[in-house]
Formats: C-alpha cells, sequence, structure tokens
C-alpha cells in the first residue's frame, strides 16, 4: 500500500493528483538510534515548527510581561485563560496539577492541525500513530491517577450503582469495554477528521485543475468554503481532544459516574 | 495510505516524545507560570486600585460631609449676628424714639403752656377792649357812664351765652 504511490503527480492517467501523496513521511536526515530507526522527517520538522511557534507565541510574546497586553500577549493570555477555565470547569480544584499537560496537549494538537493549513505543510495530526501515541499516554495517566488515588476502590469505577444484581455482570463487561475503547475513540476521531479533511480538500484541487479555466471554478470555491469548515474543523478536534482528557481526568478524580 | 506503513512509525514516534516533552517543560517551567505571574500581577493591580478608589472616594465623602458642616455653623453663626445686631439696633432705635418723645412732650408742653398764655392774656385784652367798647356804646346812647362792674359782668354774661 505504500509502494504504490511514486509521487504527487504521478502518471496514472485520470486527474493525475494522488490525494494521499500529502500524508507520506519522508526522510529528511536518516538517523538511527541503537538499531531503531529514527530519521528526521517531514513529520518531524512539523512537530518541531508547532513545539517553536507555541513557545514562541507564549514565551517570547509574554516578554513585555505589560499591564495591558499587546497582541501576542493578548493571543497568549487568551489561550490560557482557555484551557484554564476548561479545567477548572471539567476537572476542578484538584485539576490544576495537570493544567500544564492538558495546555501543552491542546496547544500541541491545535499547532499541528492548524499548520497543517498550510499549503504543502504536513499534518502530524493526520497521522493514526501520533493521535494514538497521544491519547494511550492519556488514558494510561488517567488510569494511573485514578488508582493511585483510590486505591483498589477505582475498581468501583466499572460498577455502575443502583442496578439489579443479575445485570451486574453484563454491566461491568460493557462498562470496561467502554473505558477500554477511550484511547481508540480519542485518537481516531482526530486522526480520521484531519486526514479526511485534506484527502478531500486535495481531491477537490485536483477537480479544479482537471476541470481546467472554464469548469474548474466550482470546484474553487467549494474549496474556500471548505478551508473555512477545515479551520474550524482544526480547532474544534483539539478542543474535542483536550475536553475529552479533562473529563477522563475528572472521571479518574472523583470518580461520581 | 501512508498512515500504515509501519517502517515509519518509529521515528514519528520518537520525535513526537521529543517535541512534546520538550514542549511540556517549555509550558510548565517557562510559559505558563509567566503568563500566570502576569495576570495575577494584573488582578492584583486591578484589586489595589479599586480599593484606592474607594479609599478616594470615602475621602472625598468625609470632606463633603466636613464641608456642609462647616457651611451649616457658618450659616447659624451669620443668623445669630444678624439676630443680635437686630436686637441691639431695634433697643437703639427704640430709646432714641422715648428720648425724641420726650423732647417733643416736652416741647409740646411749653408750646401748650404759652398758648394758655396767650389765650388767656388775649381774653383778657378782649374783655377789656370789650368793656372799654360798651363803655363808650352806653355813652353814646344814653349819656352818663356805667359802673365799670356791671359792664364786666355784662361782657362775661355776653362772652359766656
Amino acid at each position: 500500500m505504500a509502494t504504490e504511490h511514486g509521487g504527487g503527480h504521478g502518471s496514472e492517467g485520470g486527474l493525475g493528483i494522488d490525494p494521499m501523496h500529502q500524508f507520506e513521511i519522508q526522510r529528511l536526515i536518516k538517523l538511527d538510534l541503537f538499531g531503531v530507526d529514527a530519521s528526521f522527517t517531514n513529520s518531524s520538522l512539523w512537530m518541531i515548527i508547532g513545539v517553536a511557534l507555541i513557545t514562541a507565541l507564549t514565551v517570547w510574546g509574554m516578554s513585555g510581561r505589560a499591564l495591558v497586553p499587546g497582541r501576542l500577549q493578548s493571543v497568549a493570555e487568551l489561550a490560557y485563560e482557555f484551557v484554564a477555565n476548561m479545567v477548572r470547569e471539567n476537572v476542578g480544584s484538584a485539576g490544576q496539577r495537570y493544567f500544564p499537560f492538558i495546555f501543552t496537549l491542546f496547544m500541541f494538537v491545535l499547532a499541528s492541525n492548524m499548520l497543517g493549513m498550510v499549503p504543502y505543510s504536513f499534518t502530524v495530526t493526520s497521522h493514526i500513530v501520533v493521535t494514538f501515541a497521544l491519547a494511550t499516554v492519556v488514558f494510561l495517566g488517567v488510569t494511573v491517577i485514578g488508582f493511585a488515588k483510590h486505591g483498589a476502590g477505582f475498581l468501583k469505577f466499572f460498577v455502575p450503582s443502583g442496578v439489579p444484581v443479575a445485570l451486574l455482570p453484563l454491566l461491568v463487561v460493557i462498562e470496561v469495554i467502554s473505558y477500554l475503547t477511550r484511547p481508540v475513540s480519542l485518537s481516531v476521531r482526530l486522526f480520521a477528521n484531519m486526514m479526511a479533511g485534506h484527502t478531500m480538500l486535495k481531491v477537490f484541487a485536483g477537480f479544479v485543475i482537471g476541470l481546467g479555466v472554464i469548469g474548474g471554478w466550482a470546484p474553487l470555491a467549494f474549496m474556500v468554503a471548505f478551508t473555512g469548515l477545515e479551520l474550524l474543523v482544526a480547532f474544534l478536534q483539539a478542543y474535542v481532544f483536550a475536553i475529552l482528557t479533562c473529563i477522563y481526568l475528572n472521571d479518574a478524580l472523583h470518580m461520581h459516574h | 495510505m501512508p498512515q500504515l506503513d509501519f517502517s515509519s512509525w518509529p521515528p514519528q514516534l520518537i520525535w513526537l516524545a521529543i517535541s512534546f516533552v520538550a514542549l511540556y517543560f517549555l509550558m510548565a517551567r517557562v510559559a505558563l507560570p509567566r503568563i500566570a505571574n502576569v495576570l495575577e500581577q494584573r488582578r492584583d493591580r486591578i484589586a489595589s486600585d479599586l480599593d484606592e478608589a474607594a479609599r478616594l472616594k470615602g475621602e472625598s465623602e468625609d470632606a463633603i460631609a466636613s464641608y456642609e458642616a462647616a457651611l451649616a455653623e457658618a450659616r447659624g453663626k451669620a443668623h445669630a449676628i444678624a439676630a443680635e445686631t437686630r436686637v441691639k439696633l431695634n433697643a437703639a432705635l427704640e430709646a432714641e424714639r422715648a428720648e425724641v418723645d420726650k423732647k417733643i412732650a416736652a416741647r409740646t408742653a411749653k408750646a401748650e403752656a404759652r398758648i394758655a398764655e396767650v389765650r388767656t392774656s388775649a381774653i383778657g385784652e378782649i374783655d377789656a377792649a370789650a368793656a372799654d367798647t360798651a363803655a363808650e356804646i352806653v355813652k353814646a346812647l344814653i349819656g352818663g357812664k356805667p359802673a365799670k362792674a356791671e359792664i364786666a359782668a355784662a361782657v362775661k354774661a355776653a362772652r359766656g351765652a
């Protein structure tokens, strides 16, 4: 599957554009770490760019420490307040310890999604391995926090209260399965949204080229509108990822069902 | 589907770990404390500014109250001075009027005395003139001279009539 695309402007006929080409990993610098491939890829490049931009916004943008903030400082403060409110409302005061992690997660996903909207860029979050890794960190972290805080009592989380005893075994199984599928749903939601949106954009871009000057205007107009929608989705998916993390954290900390 | 090219997973995971951990430490150690600090400073500043405003408002209210009190006091004093002056002036006026009244009364009495004197002397002269005239008339009519006492009695009776 990975070998069949030979390049974006391949000669396979038709419209001549492979919409999946944009997701390909290209090794820019070949590196090897104890026999493991650790090459610096286009994905790595855009991760680093995202980290650099977030750091620039929150460190350099705040360097003035102005009482009345300028533009960059306002954006940085806005992001801070946004995530702080999210944590406060969904987790409460106990969640303050995990605020830096949620903030990092939100900003990283948001920056990756947004940078993916730049033409010729690479969308880090369009790869299931990246989103699944993030979701796994959240899932394992939340589970560890749950057991650390409640001990074996955390297992009661899987036992719904006020249910007939006869139904309990079935419900416990359902609860456990729903808990275990959390990282899957969390990661697939983000990855699928990013991949589908970018593929769609690429397909319609192909239509613009294919239909030429005469017929290409309709897909072009659609693309303009769809780009706006994709920007919304880019923000929304980062928000959903962060808020679900908050909700899972709240479950682990407070256990109310 | 490039996402399922498993050979691309290790470099992605390794660089995800590197960049995410780096970002986490940059945020947790540098960026977030700085933003929190700025926000807290702003909150403190706003709170202290509000306190200062409340303090100044209290001060101005005190100033207004003391001004009002001073004004009321001054007004009261002015009233008192006016009343006192009025009483003093009334007393002086009364005294002067009484004195003038007394003077007028004295003068009136003097004048009345003189009038009475003039009148009595005038009446005496009239009586004498009347008596003389009566004597002359009697002399011209009947000749002879009537007694002076008779004439005086007749004049007196005529005047009384």
